[in-house]
């Protein structure tokens, strides 16, 4: 318990890296980024994640320099970066094609933003020494980049992006053209990495597993707006919006009425049905409309009505989808509700407890569904 | 999928017999020891030496060297600079224009540019001469260039545009250090091209040429409306025997180096 | 700043020397023939300003343009400029399309050897290639001997300086422009579909007919563009092998200009010519357009 915990955004004292001030930015009539306002702060692994359209590259080209805000400022160490061009900026960025420039050498690419600096010929030869080392790619510094594969080919964007030491390195989709064995792999060597330099990543990235594992804070967007930004815990425990709670993950929507019972709701959702019951801290009043997300893992399901537990409803079997290690079943109860139900795999698939058609008990803690307004 | 049937065989066999006969037969009869060009009279290698002594065309060849080499590197600058107006530039006043006059080129009949470049030699008062058939020579093929540069500059991936500032580069170093040595290329064929062009061009030559500079062309052009000679047959023959080179030894060289890079590529896959 | 020097430099050596060249001869056609160097008079007069503009105005006829009209030479020029360009294009289709889907249908590793082939010709002198069919087609040349030394004729045939040469010469020069477009679009295109119309109860030569053929439209299209519309101002392949008989509207030009030293006339031929091929270039530059947006 000795380790102290990183969350800067926590501490009022703590500078913030970058400030977003009521950022806008529109294209003709199309809004991409939408009265932003939020601070990233240092040796922060910071994901902007969402679907593809949705603004995240353009708050990436922003901050690199290659796209200006309509309105707002953004400051970088508390000064307006504004006026400085994309090549005079402390910002570098690995991007989503790599963009080796494909007649130099993996050396010379490397080296390509250092030679920029008029930096000494020694010393420019001992920082690249020192990046290829830190990627694994010594081996490969006088190869083309069409004579490496696709993996060395990001490592070495990425040894590119970070030889000029900059304050701030902007990844956009970096694991986009990797396949999903190499994605994970990658993914923990970019976090060492991170570790190991101290520097303030952003990535952007549409896939949300590899957001919530390499990320200190992720941040989901929507139409030019970010919904939440918070940890991969929070965001997953604690959606802001059930748009949050869809995108991320696998979850059940439920919308009904509330009504205040004891420490939380009672959640009315159908005529003939009993009311669901949510411990959740949230204010709501008497009748009010609001949906209840449910984690299908949360959610157990079995033969026999559970005696302890107030929440548990019967229904029917109608889909199982087989994940081989888990199996979620889609039951659907009163009211013509699906409720997804996940459960491990334990026995040989012959030997399954349930199966279509099925009628089974499903039943959750008082604090598994999260409540929301919206 | 694919199948070449007795069809497509019998096709490419006529096609190619009839785009290549003619210029073999060219060939052949160049050799030819009789004056009268139509009768084979043995073999005979007389009508190079005597094209050799021609100093008439010894000069003309000369002229439209130095017309080709100036005309198509001038073509090559200003095209790869319009080629980049036209993908990168934008918006500005006088674009639409400015497109019509690089296109128009390609598709105006040379009788027409050829005129109206001498009625406006005349007009300023410019001697014709080498100057003002370089000048012609520039215009027209600087579209083709412009044609050539542009389409690959759209299939140019301009993030290694913004990696080189995103790196330090000024906007200048960026085109110099990545763009340029990446279209290099196309800049060559479209100077390829130019060059071609200027040394093949007789009608707009012959508007803008003066008494001072005769090029190849027309001095050939002169010599064949009297009919066939093997004068020309050997000349002709030593001018498809260089392009032949040329284009044969191109395409050799390109086809070893992009079958190395997908040998170096296929390599490169294998390996994590 | 930078940007615009690209723009000025180009664009000043395009007005200088393609617009203004191309004002002059639209000025020249309006003026009169005149017995001096330049043998024209020219009708407006800049130096004299406003006044000179307003002669010019007073005096301005379209009496070149109504001399095209009235001696039949100029428009039975254009006609058969139009009429030899548009048969010459649809038999250099008949005789390029299966070459083109020959070479489509070859085996991968020959094809760039194929590509190669057809565009050798491209970079081999024109004027040369012209020339060539000068020897085959004269009345004692190669073609005439091989067909009465075989006896299938008994006469030599009269090709060289006929219409029927200049057919000859158009297909053989402009061959390449016509395979390259129609082979780039059926190697494109997916041999599985061959297969699935096949699979679906077609012949392989309806198969052909309903499927290869529609899908190489934009080949053919442009293909034919690019033989039709430079034809039409040919000047070499009709003054070498048409001799005097073959009436093409470049050779008038030429003729009217180096020959009867009639710069208006001459100018005036150019303004009309290049107003009849505006409609081709558009309908072209149309089909290049639908064609690129298909490929997204």
């Amino acid at each position: 318990m000795g380790q102290t915990v990183f969350e800067p955004w926590n501490d009022p004292d703590e500078k913030p890296l970058i400030q977003f001030k009521n950022v806008t930015k529109r294209f003709g009539d199309f809004t991409a980024i939408d009265n932003q306002t939020f601070d990233i702060y240092e040796k922060e692994f910071f994901a902007l994640l969402g679907p593809s359209g949705c603004g995240k590259t353009t708050m990436m080209r922003m901050l690199a320099g290659f796209e200006a805000p309509t309105e707002g400022t953004i400051l970088l160490g508390g000064q307006d970066i504004a006026p400085i061009p994309p090549n005079k900026r402390a910002v570098n960025m690995m991007f989503q094609s790599y963009a080796l420039f494909p007649h130099l050498s993996v050396w010379d690419n490397i080296a390509f933003g250092l030679k920029r600096d008029r930096m000494s010929k020694d010393a420019i030869a001992a920082r690249v020494e020192e990046m290829l080392t830190l990627t694994r790619l010594t081996q490969f510094a006088r190869r083309k980049p069409h004579q490496i594969s696709g993996g060395q080919r990001q490592r070495v964007a990425l040894a590119r992006s970070l030889a000029k030491a900059p304050k701030l390195l902007l990844l956009d989709e970096p694991m986009g053209a990797l396949d999903a064995k190499l994605r994970q792999a990658t993914q923990f060597e970019l976090m060492d990495i991170q570790e190991k330099t101290g520097t303030t990543f952003v990535i952007v990235t549409h896939d949300q597993e590899e957001a919530m594992t390499v990320a200190s804070r992720v941040a989901v967007m929507d139409e030019g707006r970010i919904v939440q930004a918070d940890t991969p815990a929070r965001i997953y425990e604690n959606p802001s919006t059930t748009y949050v709670a869809d995108f991320i993950g696998d979850v059940t929507i439920i919308t009904g009425r509330a009504s205040p019972a004891g420490e939380g709701y009672e959640v009315h959702y159908a005529e003939a049905a009993a009311p669901i019951y949510s411990a959740f801290d949230i204010d709501l009043a008497e009748g009010e409309t609001c949906h209840l997300a449910l984690r299908p893992e949360k959610v157990s399901i079995t033969a026999e009505r559970p005696a302890d537990r107030r929440n548990a409803v019967q229904g029917t079997i109608i889909d199982i989808a087989y994940l081989g290690n888990l199996s979620t079943y889609h039951v659907e109860i009163e009211g013509g509700q699906m409720v997804k139900a996940q459960a491990a795999n334990t026995r040989r698939l012959s030997r399954r407890d349930f199966t279509w058609e099925d009628t089974v008990w499903l039943s959750w803690t008082d604090t598994a569904a999260v409540l929301l307004r919206e | 999928m694919r199948r070449l049937t007795w069809f497509n065989a019998t096709s490419l066999t006529l096609g190619f017999a009839f785009l290549y006969l003619p210029m073999l037969i060219l060939i052949v009869y160049s050799f030819n020891e009789s004056k009268l060009v139509t009768v084979w009279a043995g073999f005979s290698t007389k009508w190079y030496g005597t094209l050799v002594q021609n100093e008439a065309f010894l000069d003309a060849a000369v002229v439209t060297l130095k017309v080709a080499v100036t005309s198509s590197t001038i073509a090559t600058v200003l095209g790869t600079m319009a080629a980049l107006v036209l993908v990168r530039a934008g918006r500005f006043p006088g674009r639409t224009l400015f497109s019509g006059m690089i296109y128009a080129p390609l598709v105006m009949p040379e009788v027409i540019t050829g005129l109206s470049l001498l009625l406006l030699f005349i007009g300023i008062g410019l001697d014709r001469g080498i100057l003002t058939i370089i000048l012609a020579h520039t215009t027209f093929s600087m579209a083709f260039v412009a044609v050539v540069v542009s389409s690959r500059l759209m299939s140019f991936d301009r993030s290694l545009e913004e990696a080189a500032l995103d790196l330090g580069c000024s906007a200048f170093d960026a085109f110099r250090l990545v763009t340029l040595p990446i279209i290099a290329p196309a800049v060559i064929s479209g100077w390829l091209l130019a060059f071609t062009l200027s040394l093949d061009d007789l009608v707009i030559a012959s508007f803008t040429a003066g008494p001072s500079a005769t090029t190849l062309p027309i001095k050939i052009w002169s010599s064949i409306r009297l009919g066939v000679s093997p004068e020309i047959n050997a000349l002709s023959t030593i001018m498809i025997g260089i392009v032949a080179v040329g284009v044969i030894t191109a395409s050799l060289v390109t086809k070893r180096a992009s079958l190395r890079q997908q040998a170096e590529e296929r390599a490169a896959a294998q390996q994590v | 700043m930078r940007r615009f020097a690209l723009i000025a430099l180009p664009y000043a050596w395009l007005l200088a020397l393609f617009l203004v060249p191309f004002g002059i001869v639209l000025k020249i056609s309006l003026s009169d023939i005149a017995l001096a160097i330049p043998p024209y008079t020219p009708t407006l007069d800049l130096s004299e300003g406003w006044a000179g503009f307003k002669d010019f105005l007073a005096a301005l006829d379209f009496e070149n343009f109504t001399f095209l009209t009235t001696d039949d030479l100029y428009w039975k020029a254009y006609l058969s400029s139009l009429q030899i360009a548009a048969l010459a294009t649809f038999i250099t289709l008949i005789v390029g399309y299966p070459i083109a889907y020959g070479m489509a249908n070859a085996p991968d590793h020959w094809r760039p050897t194929l590509m190669m082939l057809v565009i050798l010709p491209f970079w081999t002198s024109f004027l040369i290639r012209v020339y060539s069919w000068m020897g085959i087609l004269s009345t004692e040349g190669y073609l005439n001997q091989l067909l009465l030394w075989a006896g299938l004729i008994s006469e030599p045939l009269v090709i060289l300086n006929t219409p029927t040469a200049v057919y000859i010469g158009i297909v053989y020069t402009y061959l390449p422009f016509m395979i390259l477009p129609i082979y780039s679009t059926l190697e494109r295109m997916d041999g599985s579909l061959l297969e699935a119309a096949e699979d679906l109860g077609c012949s392989r030569l309806t198969a052909f007919w309903l499927v290869t053929v529609p899908l190489s439209k934009n080949g053919i299209v442009a293909g034919c563009f690019l033989v039709f519309i430079p034809t039409i101002g040919e000047f070499v392949i009709p003054s070498l092998l048409g001799g005097s008989r073959t009436l093409m509207i470049g050779k008038v030009l030429w003729e009217e200009f180096f020959n009867n030293r009639d710069w208006p006339v001459a100018s005036a031929v150019a303004v009309v010519l290049l107003l009849i091929l505006i409609i081709p270039i558009i309908l072209f530059q149309r089909n290049e357009q639908k064609s690129r947006e298909a490929e997204g």
